[in-house]
């Protein structure tokens, strides 16, 4: 184990902790209430089980949602994955077009991928400079065959939220499926699956305070929406998703949520004075660049591109923040973002570009840091950097011809 | 809850020490593996800490495991992922596999590849005859247990293996029961996959794997973030990976200690059935240390299990799943038993903090319960 200073922690979008209160309520069911929820003979299992519909209302209440409407999956991979096949698959006597937008995460692009692979045909919608899909944009896509559309409520790497009223309306009247991934949104924007036109909605508890390991599908009963299973076995979850449930991650997920539907509200204006004042220490350095709509956005994300520094050597000269240069499930590989670059940015903006969220356990005096870090980092990577130095004498970039070498 | 325990077939409790380990990453360890900074590298040495001491406990490396969510999902990505890369043919499964087995091969049978059921006998044994006729149409998979959950009689996995093998086809077995129960060596056996599960040997409810040869092509049941090498997405489950690690550690040094104990308490348990004329199943045959399974003719349905649960004994009446209870196990009845001596069988599964007084306690409630089930049984005819 490393044993260096732990930095300040922004990268609340990648995982969150779990909250103190989470984990108190999560203990006693990994130790003396062990029972399988699915055992009927003993008081073990029914303890168990009763816990597991405690917090299957927890989570419906935060959205709004019948009890009996939530599904647990293993995260929202998973739900994604279950959402998208599983309806694609039931629904496919109606048609084989699944319309998706080019920055969704790889968790419902790959799947979209996989039933493309499987004779599906797909088209990946193009958001708008600021992340946005248009609603023209949307009905302009539809075809008579298309059966499915998934998009995320809130962007994973810059934090916009699409319009999905609107979205979900053009669905409605077009009787195609709609499918949400609100895995970055529960605890940040209000939902309300009692009036939003959504038939399948992905949830996941480790972005909200909650465990890793637990996610939900929110399936539709008014109007019936059904899905193909993708796990069988015993039968859980009404038939559409085999395997044992984990109660204490169950149990884990429901507090989480609900300290989110309690306190999100107070929360969020704390967050957004926090992001507010970050933003505008930033933008106190020249030629950055926010990327994504800043006014439809969750108060928790800022998404900045330094110009005329190194990637790379950036997140080196910043250890002392946790931050993400793009998507964490991507930010191995050395492909510059494909949201940013699906934003029409240039690769060397999409490279310099740094995520911070910020959440729960975030202070002032963290933001304060970060913006003098940010200060002091990339003035010296600047005085270092050439590209700066042409920049500053007032040379323009993009007009120079390089000599190939 | 002062209710006796003897369901850890079930699920077992979470080991102490097992949770010490986990508590760190649940709060001040909290990182993605994904991610680049501090946090996420320590989640993600954790993880590969946690995948060297599960390979170590079953004789396998440690890039042959790959985390999912379950033993469910750990078989449904076997029987789905395997026959997926290969052209049509067919999928043997044992009559007596978990449903998670069975029916992502029936699920496969829509998709054009066939799916048949092998015999067992009546001391619950795969029929090899009958395997061995079957082998001889093409045969992409499969799939026998190494411990069964309900009657813990052994299979020949090793042998069925060769066979298999000497056919062309894959072999996975189910090992969730035998982890921890039986030495399990992934090496020895010669299968090509394995399916283990953590809440089984006193880890976390959350988390098992598949362990794959890693000749075999597999298709991923998960797209997405491409975690596990891309065979299966999702951020991983830290908290219970760290967990199932231990616990396999534990497990495997636990082990001797467990087969004795359990044995004991399960010979005791067995002498006094006898003596009541249970129907012991499987009793022929190589078990589980720490499993018991058996019937009384004229005493129906669930009757029994409720009055011992009352009595204040946690007992199983077949599979933990959430089918239709009411169903007589799939197992009994491929073992060729009466379908109503079938329904009011009893599962009694052994952990290591069961005692000899507890055994002898739920004897005796035992016979008292007995006795007034006949009795009642005897005025209703």
């Amino acid at each position: 184990m490393t044993t260096e200073r732990k930095p300040i922690y922004l990268d609340y979008s990648a995982t969150t902790p779990v909250d103190p209160r989470v984990a108190a309520k999560m203990i006693p069911y990994l130790t003396e209430e062990y029972g399988n929820p699915a055992s009927r003979s003993h008081p073990y299992g029914w303890t168990a089980e009763k816990a597991v519909e405690n917090a299957r209302e927890e989570v419906a209440k935060l959205v709004n949602a019948d009890p009996r409407e939530i599904v647990w999956t293993s995260g929202a991979t998973e739900s994604n994955n279950l959402a998208i096949k599983g309806a694609a698959n039931f629904y496919s006597n109606k048609g084989k077009h699944i319309i998706t937008v080019a920055t969704e995460h790889k968790a419902v692009i790959d799947p979209v991928r996989e039933l493309e692979r499987q004779g599906f045909e797909a088209t990946f919608l193009e958001p708008d400079s600021e992340g946005l899909v248009s609603l023209e944009v949307f009905k302009a896509a539809i075809r008579p065959d298309t059966v499915l559309t998934s998009v995320m409520l809130v962007n994973n790497e810059i934090g916009v939220i699409q319009d999905i009223e609107g979205i979900g309306n053009i669905c409605r009247e077009n009787n195609v499926i709609f499918h949400v991934d609100a895995a970055q949104a529960t605890g940040k924007v209000k939902i309300d699956l009692a009036s939003l036109p959504v038939d399948l909605m992905s949830f996941s508890a480790h972005k909200t305070y909650g465990p890793k390991g637990i996610g939900a599908l929110y399936v539709r009963r008014k109007p019936r929406i059904r899905i193909e299973a993708q796990m069988h076995g015993g039968g859980h979850e009404r038939g559409m998703r085999s395997g044992t449930l984990a109660t204490h991650q169950i149990v884990g997920m429901g507090e989480a949520f609900r300290i989110a539907r309690e306190e999100m509200a107070t929360e969020n204006e704390r967050i957004r004075m926090l992001r507010d004042k970050l933003l505008h220490g930033l933008q106190t350095i020249e030629e950055t660049y926010v990327n994504g709509d800043l006014a439809n956005r969750v108060p928790h994300n800022l998404n900045m591109s330094f110009n005329y520094v190194e990637g790379e050597s950036l997140i080196m000269a910043v250890k002392g923040i946790a931050v993400s240069s793009g998507s964490a499930c991507t930010s191995a590989s050395l492909e510059p973002s494909y949201v940013l670059r699906a934003l029409g940015r240039s690769d060397e903006l999409a490279h310099s570009s740094i995520r911070f969220s910020i959440g729960r356990f975030t202070t002032e005096a963290d933001v304060d840091y970060t913006i003098a870090l940010l200060k002091e980092k990339i003035g010296k990577l600047r005085e270092l950097s050439p590209l700066w130095e042409m920049f500053k004498d007032g040379i323009d970039i993009s007009k120079v011809e390089w000599a190939a070498h | 809850m002062s209710t006796v325990y003897f369901d850890h077939n079930s699920t077992s409790a979470l080991k102490k020490e097992v949770l010490e380990t986990m508590f760190p990453f649940m709060t001040s360890q909290h990182g993605n593996p994904t991610s680049r900074h501090v946090f996420g590298r320590n989640a993600r040495d954790a993880v590969e800490i946690a995948r060297v001491q599960i390979a170590n406990a079953i004789g396998a490396q440690a890039s042959q495991v790959i985390f999912t969510s379950s033993g469910t999902e750990a078989n449904n990505f076997a029987v789905n992922g395997i026959a997926s890369q290969l052209a049509h043919g067919q999928i043997l499964t044992s009559a007596i596999e978990h449903p998670c087995v069975t029916r992502p091969a029936l699920a496969m049978q829509a998709r054009g590849w066939r799916a048949h059921g092998i015999h067992v006998n009546a001391d619950c044994k795969l029929d090899m005859h009958h395997l061995h006729n079957m082998l001889a149409a093409p045969t992409n998979l499969v799939s026998v247990m190494l411990a069964n959950n309900e009657t813990g009689v052994l299979q020949d996995v090793a042998q069925i293996a060769e066979l298999t093998r000497e056919h062309k086809a894959y072999m996975h077995t189910d090992a969730v029961q035998a982890l921890g129960k039986i030495p399990v060596s992934f090496e020895d056996l010669g299968v090509h996959a394995m399916t283990i599960s953590s809440h089984k040997i006193g880890g976390p409810l959350g988390v098992g794997a598949l362990v794959l040869d890693k000749r075999v092509d597999i298709y991923p049941l998960l797209h997405g973030g491409g975690q596990e090498k891309g065979l299966r997405s999702g951020t991983e489950n830290v908290v219970a990976i760290v967990g199932f690690g231990a616990a396999c550690e534990l497990a495997i040094k636990n082990l001797s200690h467990f087969a004795k104990h359990t044995e004991s308490l399960r010979k005791r348990l067995e002498a006094g059935l006898q003596e009541m004329k249970a129907m012991i199943f499987g009793i022929n045959a190589k078990r589980l240390p720490n499993t018991s399974f058996f019937a009384f003719e004229n005493i129906e349905g669930e009757t029994l299990v409720t009055a011992l649960d009352k009595a204040g004994f946690a007992v199983a009446s077949g599979s933990a799943c959430s089918s239709d209870s009411t169903e007589p196990s799939h197992v009994l009845l491929a073992m060729g038993i009466d379908p109503d001596v079938a329904r009011g069988a009893v599962r009694v599964s052994f952990g290591v903090e069961n005692t000899m007084s507890q055994v002898e306690a739920f004897l005796k409630s035992l016979a008292q319960e007995v006795n007034r089930l006949k009795q009642m049984t005897a005025i209703a005819a």
